[in-house]
């Protein structure tokens, strides 16, 4: 009898903890995020006209693995000069961050493609609400085996290649040998822009292709597997794997930024509605000269600022 | 005569401290396992309701293209990698692991089990990402090379799947065997019997339930496993025409599509239900391990 007592005692009291619990999590992240935006706005609101103004307050930024080692190289630096932020950068893909900062989990949420895409139908007013930093440009290359020989490819015989109808790469004008396709899952952002840009369509998974998930993993499977094809970004092309060249185009930095290689997509940083001044100050350095000039290029990408052509969302291209 | 009165005493204090304590780690743990089987199954359902798939569109569907102009959502060859590859694991490991175990209690006791035992425990202790990672530099190039195929496949999954649940396997058919009591094998000797026909008629025999056991918690394993496998098998949404060729598993598809689908999306949703009978499956593994313990009456 007093067993049962305690069991039923104790249940109720762990319910009543788990969900007090859980109440207090919840209140204690809204009042951290608070906290951070008005104290951001106390501190600055007396010393508006001082751009030197003391920010405070803490960021939380995920998605995008491919924008991560940028975010975070500029967190440190934006964390340096302002002592008072703290940001945190978490990876965990464009949808992750996309949903993230969608429901208001995270300040910042980085994607490698507009949010219109993935927040689609039901989703669309979501996508609404968010506001497009656009910080970086990302251009893919399509890369092969070093022994496949062939140098450049036109957009047909991508196509070719990538729904299976080419199998050999002796029909474009290669070596005799077996084209293996390296591809990036139905999701990837990166093959989500090769297939817009690139090939024009998207395209099925072709039965015996190889998915990898992460670029590091592509670059070794395309450097070591014999009459491999695949997509990299530029960042990660060298010796291991030969470069294509598009419709006879070098995927070069300048190409891109001039606009005459076309498979290339901005690197965005969501935030849900108009940000507040410590994101807004963190968004405003990533596009000051230093950051796109110095990390930008450092880790590999192209400054958005340097674009000579824009793009929306529905891909129309036109020159700045 | 009166009642003696009852007196709070101190042991009665810390009784009730410690089972209070004890309750709530047991409510705790059941409310954690409960919320997250709940969370998972309704999450995983959601893809069935008000959707166009239907459970068997799902189950036996064979085209996946979550992302094309007409989704489909067929989970099949996922369902049939992730058997595939366990199956083929549970098939190369469960000899190795029983000759080790034996090697460890009947053939070698002493030094045997003071080499094999801590070489396994560390097998045991590799993170899965080594693994996967020692199946690409080492696996997957030597398969190339000596198989045809490009060395990714179900064969090199189901290879690293077996190193890896090599330790489990091992650990519970030891421990199984050096639980044998002592006299039964006292008697076969005592009956003439040799070393190889006690072990294979009266050893073998006795403890099989519990080798059993090893052997699907190790298949347990193998079916949950994600990182290793899906770094190794090529993840193509297709059933595999041979063992060399490019091939997916429910944890492989999981994890490459997961971050890059928006939650509530028909794909994001579409991976919560393989979530779900991937912990569907767990049960039944668990279900299986009960029903061998239940015979295991040493």
């Amino acid at each position: 009898m007093q067993f049962k007592k305690t069991w039923v005692m104790t249940l109720a009291l762990t319910s009543v903890l788990a969900l007090s619990a859980c109440g207090n999590n919840n209140g204690g992240n809204n009042a951290t995020t608070n906290n951070g935006g008005t104290n951001a706005a106390a501190t600055n609101a007396p010393t508006e006209t001082s751009s030197g103004a003391e920010l405070s307050g803490s960021i939380l930024a995920s998605g995008s693995t491919a924008l991560q080692p940028l975010v975070e190289q500029v967190a440190e630096k934006f964390m340096d000069t302002n002592a008072g932020v703290d940001i945190q950068v978490q990876g965990g893909g464009s949808g992750t961050g996309l949903t993230q900062v969608a429901e208001k989990q995270v300040d910042i949420g980085n994607s490698d493609v507009f949010a219109e895409e993935k927040l689609k139908d039901a989703d669309a007013e979501k996508a609404a609400a968010l506001v497009d930093h656009q910080v970086a440009v990302v251009a893919i290359a399509a890369v092969t085996h070093p022994d496949a020989g062939v140098t450049t490819l036109t957009k047909q015989q991508l196509v070719d290649i990538f729904t299976g109808k080419v199998t050999n790469w002796n029909e474009v004008g290669g070596a005799d040998q077996k084209i293996q396709i390296i591809n990036r899952p139905s999701s990837s952002g990166t093959r989500a822009t090769f297939e817009s840009f690139a090939l024009g369509t998207k395209t099925e998974d072709v039965q015996g292709s190889i998915q990898e998930d992460s670029s590091g993993t592509v670059k070794k499977m395309i450097g070591e597997t014999p009459g491999a094809i695949g997509y990299l970004g530029l960042s990660y092309l060298d010796d291991s794997v030969k470069t294509l060249s598009y419709d006879g185009v070098d995927p070069s930095v300048d190409n891109v930024i001039s606009g005459k290689y076309p498979v290339w997509a901005y690197e965005h940083m969501y935030t849900n509605g108009e940000p507040n001044e410590t994101v807004k100050a963190f968004l405003d350095y990533f596009l000051t000269d230093e950051v796109q000039t110095g990390d930008v290029v450092e880790l590999g990408y192209i400054p958005a600022s340097q674009m000579q052509v824009s793009r929306d969302v529905a891909g129309t291209v036109t020159t700045k | 005569m009166k009642p003696k009165k009852a007196r709070i005493e101190k042991h009665h204090i810390e009784d009730f401290i410690g089972r209070t304590y004890m309750s709530f780690c047991v409510a705790l743990l059941i409310i954690i396992i409960v919320s997250m089987v709940y969370f998972v199954a309704s999450k995983g359902i959601s893809t069935f309701i008000g959707g166009d798939v239907t459970v068997s569109d799902f189950l036996f569907g064979t085209k996946w293209s979550p992302e094309g102009d007409t989704p489909s959502f067929g989970a099949f060859p996922f369902i049939a990698g992730s058997f595939l590859v366990t199956l083929l694991a549970a098939l190369i490991a469960s000899p190795l692991s029983l000759c080790a175990a034996l090697f460890m209690t009947e053939i070698v006791p002493g030094w045997g089990k003071k080499l094999l035992q801590p070489v396994i425990e560390l097998l045991a202790g590799i993170p899965s990402v080594v693994y996967g990672f020692i199946g690409l530099s080492v696996i997957v190039p030597f398969l190339r090379n000596t198989l045809p195929g490009q060395g990714i496949g179900v064969a090199a999954g189901a290879l690293v799947l077996a190193v890896m649940i090599l330790p489990t396997i091992t650990s519970v058919a030891a421990d199984a065997l050096a639980s044998l009591p002592q006299n039964l094998k006292e008697s076969s000797f005592a009956l003439g019997a040799t070393r190889w026909q006690t072990i294979s008629r009266v050893i073998i025999p006795t403890t099989f339930p519990a080798i059993m056991t090893g052997i699907v918690l190790g298949m347990a394993r193998a079916f949950g496993e994600a990182l290793a496998v899906q770094m190794v098998i090529g993840n193509a949404p297709f059933i595999p025409r041979s063992l060399f060729e490019s091939a997916s598993t429910l944890t492989s598809v999981i994890t490459l599509g997961m971050g890059n689908t928006t939650m509530g999306s028909a794909h994001n949703n579409a991976l919560w239900s393989m979530a779900l009978v991937l912990m569907l499956m767990t049960f039944v593994f668990v279900f299986l391990v009960r029903l061998l313990e239940r015979r295991n009456k040493i």
